[in-house]
Parts: C-alpha cells; structure tokens; sequence
C-alpha cells in the first residue's frame, strides 16, 4: 500500500485504528481518512487515552476541524475515554499516497482521480484529464480551483458532463 | 535573538499570508464570475493556513501564551510587519490579480528554497505551501497574460495595474538583521537568492502578456518595520472587528 502509515504496534493499537479508518472525508464521501493517507498513526498510550495523528491535504483545508471531531466521535463509541487528535505536517500529504482502490471509489463517484505522479509544474501548460463519466480524453478544464481545495472543474466535450477533477499535488 | 529573530521572521510571512488572503476574501461574491470568485477565495482559503500555522509557531517561540487568534487580531496596524505589497487595494479585478503574480512569483521559489531549512517547523509548512504556491502562480500569469494579451481595455488596466504595483516589488528582496541572523543559521532565505527566478517568471509572463517591464526606480519600503499605507487600518477593522468585540471568542 502506498499509504505510508506507520506499522501499528499492539493489537489495542489496532482495535482504536480499526475505529477511526472508516471516517469519511465531509467533502468527499466515499473517501475515507485512510483511503485519503490522512490517518498517518493511531496510538494507544499506557494511561487508555489515544494519540490519532492526520495530516492535512491542504494547509488551509477545513475539513480538518471535522475530522478532528468524526475521530473523536468514533473512538468513544468504540468505549476509549480520551482522544488527543495532533495534526502534522511533515512528510507533506501528496495525491501519491491515494490507492488505486481509493481512485476507482472516485471515478465511479464521479470525480476524475488525480493523474499518475505529482509533478513540479509552475507555468503554463494543462493535464489531460479523462471524463470519469464517458472515459473520453477530449475534456477542457474550466478552472483549477473547485468546490473544495483539492479539486479543479473540467468539461468533458464529448458527453457535455461537467466534473470535479481530484487535483494531482 | 536567534529567538527574537526568528518570532519576527515568522510573523513577517503570517502578516503577509493573513494580509493577502483577507483582500482576496473582499472577492467573495464579487468576481467576475463564479469559477474566478472560487479561485480567488481557494487562494485565499491556503493563504489562511499558512497563516494560521505561522502564527501558532511564533507564539510557541515567543512563549508568552500568545495563540493564533491573539496575533492575527489582537495587534495594531503599526505591529504588523507584512509588505505593503499585499495590503494594496482590489481597485479593480487587474490590481488584484497582477498583486498575486508579482507575488506568487515570488513565494513559489521562497518555499521551495525553504524546504531545505535547518528549522523543521518552516520546512515542513515550506513543503506543503510550495505545491499550493504553484496553482497560485500558474492561475495568476495565465492572467496576466489572458488581460494583457487580451482587448485594448484589459491590456490598459493590467499595465495600469503592473505600473502601479511595480514600486511595491522592492520589498520582497530587502535583507535586514533580522533575515541575515537567520540566514546565516541556514534557517531563513536571502531573498536575493531568489531574485533571478523572480525575474525569469516575471520577464517570460510578461513578454508573453505583450506587456513591457517597468524601468528600475525607487522602491517603497516600510512595511516590515510597521509603516504601511493608509490602507492596512481598513483591512484590519473588519478583519479584527469580531475579536475586538468579544474577545477569545471560539469558533
């Protein structure tokens, strides 16, 4: 897996993980936090509380608030008592880390995943992106900002659908 | 002072990231249309973040018990230290976005150089803002050159704006005591060290853009020691308005 998460280190380590792997992101639904590579570590400390450490997809994502509270939410039905959620920031979080599963869930959600490697491109030129709809690679982009920070909005020419492409980073 | 130097440093670029993000934020709901008005407010949007975590590092190393609400809005105009560049107003759609590329042309090339400083804190953030960075530069050139290349009236307004906005440029490459110290450390990055990318950017958009650089002139300065335009006091009272008002309200 791509997903660089740290290798868990008990079994009730694995019991909290287990409880917060299937938060899913409020923007992107048929995401998940591990899906996502946002859940970099789950840890059970010797006094019963647990540490989860995400990181942000975007600096100034605002999700992460949300997460924060799902996380939460989700380790105390699961009967812990004291949840610390730290956010870090290193290594940085890159579209790398999405699985192909987690692209696949995309596509058939209807978001165009993000295409191959993130690369250092600064000026000018444009990706091609296919139409998670029709598969066509005739597609336009509209604008590279979308609806939330990790997205930009593109056309598809062929079948006329408008979509969300899940921007390479 | 490594320490002293190195809270006023960070609050240089938090100044300047929460300056520029609340005169992008005027946008919202103004744009020319609505695929501008997300772009504008998505730039805005990562400007906060970068913001909000350089904030938080700096109170951490002033230690006074200072969060990133307690800098950000409970400090007077003459305490903030960021360029005069970012606080120029939005006169029209050209200023803002010309402001943007003089500036991100700038800051792609400043994170990315900073991801090798010896402080992990700024390295860390330099890794993420650097890929932001990137969209913010691309978006803005590729406007530039759309209005400069563009009709008669828009390429007059963005040379308007780039005319305008060229003495507030001067700033970005001021060295003092405060960047030296740090630069010396391998910990802040001379400016000057960046100044041909800058450079190359600007001079290859704007050809493209048929717009002719400004002739070297004298250069505005004062931003960083507190001295700002009158503009900075009317960014700040609606920015700081709810803090005032009800201090250490939580979100």
């Amino acid at each position: 897996m791509a997903v660089a998460a740290k290798i868990l280190r008990s079994e009730l380590d694995q019991k909290a993980w287990d409880a917060v792997c299937d938060v899913p992101d409020p923007e992107v639904p048929v995401l998940t936090i591990e899906d996502l590579g946002v859940l970099r570590d789950v840890h059970v400390r010797a006094d019963g509380s647990v540490e989860v450490t995400i990181t942000p997809t975007y600096t100034g994502c605002p999700a992460m608030s949300m997460f924060a509270f799902d996380i939460e939410a989700a380790l105390l039905s699961a009967g812990f008592e004291r949840v610390d959620v730290k956010t870090v920031l290193t290594p940085a979080w890159t579209t790398d880390w999405l699985t192909e599963k987690a692209r696949e869930k995309l596509r058939v959600y209807g978001i165009a995943p993000p295409n191959g490697k993130a690369s250092r491109r600064a000026l000018f030129g444009e990706e091609q992106v296919r139409c998670p709809k029709c598969n066509s690679a005739n597609t336009s982009r509209i604008s590279e900002f979308g609806s939330t920070a990790c997205k930009a909005l593109y056309r598809c020419n062929d079948c006329s659908e408008p979509f969300d492409y899940f921007k390479c980073i | 002072m490594t320490d002293t130097a190195l809270f006023t440093y960070c609050m240089r670029l938090a100044d300047d990231s929460a300056i520029l993000s609340q005169r992008l934020g005027e946008w919202c709901g103004h744009a020319s249309h609505l695929e501008e008005d997300i772009a504008l407010t998505n730039i805005a949007l990562d400007l906060i973040g970068h913001a909000r975590e350089l904030y938080t590092y700096a109170g951490q190393i002033e230690g006074k018990g200072r969060d990133e609400d307690a800098l950000c809005f409970h400090r007077v105009e003459r305490e903030f230290n960021n360029l005069l560049l970012v606080e120029q107003p939005n006169d029209d759609f050209a200023y803002a976005i010309m402001r943007q590329f003089l500036f991100s042309a700038f800051m792609h090339p400043f994170w990315e150089a900073m991801m090798n400083s010896k402080d992990e804190q700024l390295a860390g953030l330099a890794a993420k803002a650097e890929k932001e960075a990137t969209y913010h530069l691309r978006h803005s050139a590729e406007w530039v050159i759309r209005l400069g290349d563009g009709t008669e009236e828009s390429h007059n307004r963005i040379n308007n704006a780039l005319e305008f906005l060229w003495m507030y440029t001067g700033e970005m490459f001021e060295c003092d005591e405060v960047v030296s110290s740090l630069v010396a450390k391998e910990v802040a990055i001379d400016p000057m060290s960046i100044k041909h990318l800058w450079d190359e950017t600007v001079n290859t958009v704007l050809v493209r853009a048929n717009l002719e650089r400004p002739t070297e002139s004298w250069m505005q300065t004062g931003g960083r020691k507190g001295e700002h335009s009158e503009h900075l006091g009317h960014i700040l009272s609606p920015m700081q308005y709810l803090q005032r008002s009800f201090p250490q309200a939580q979100w």
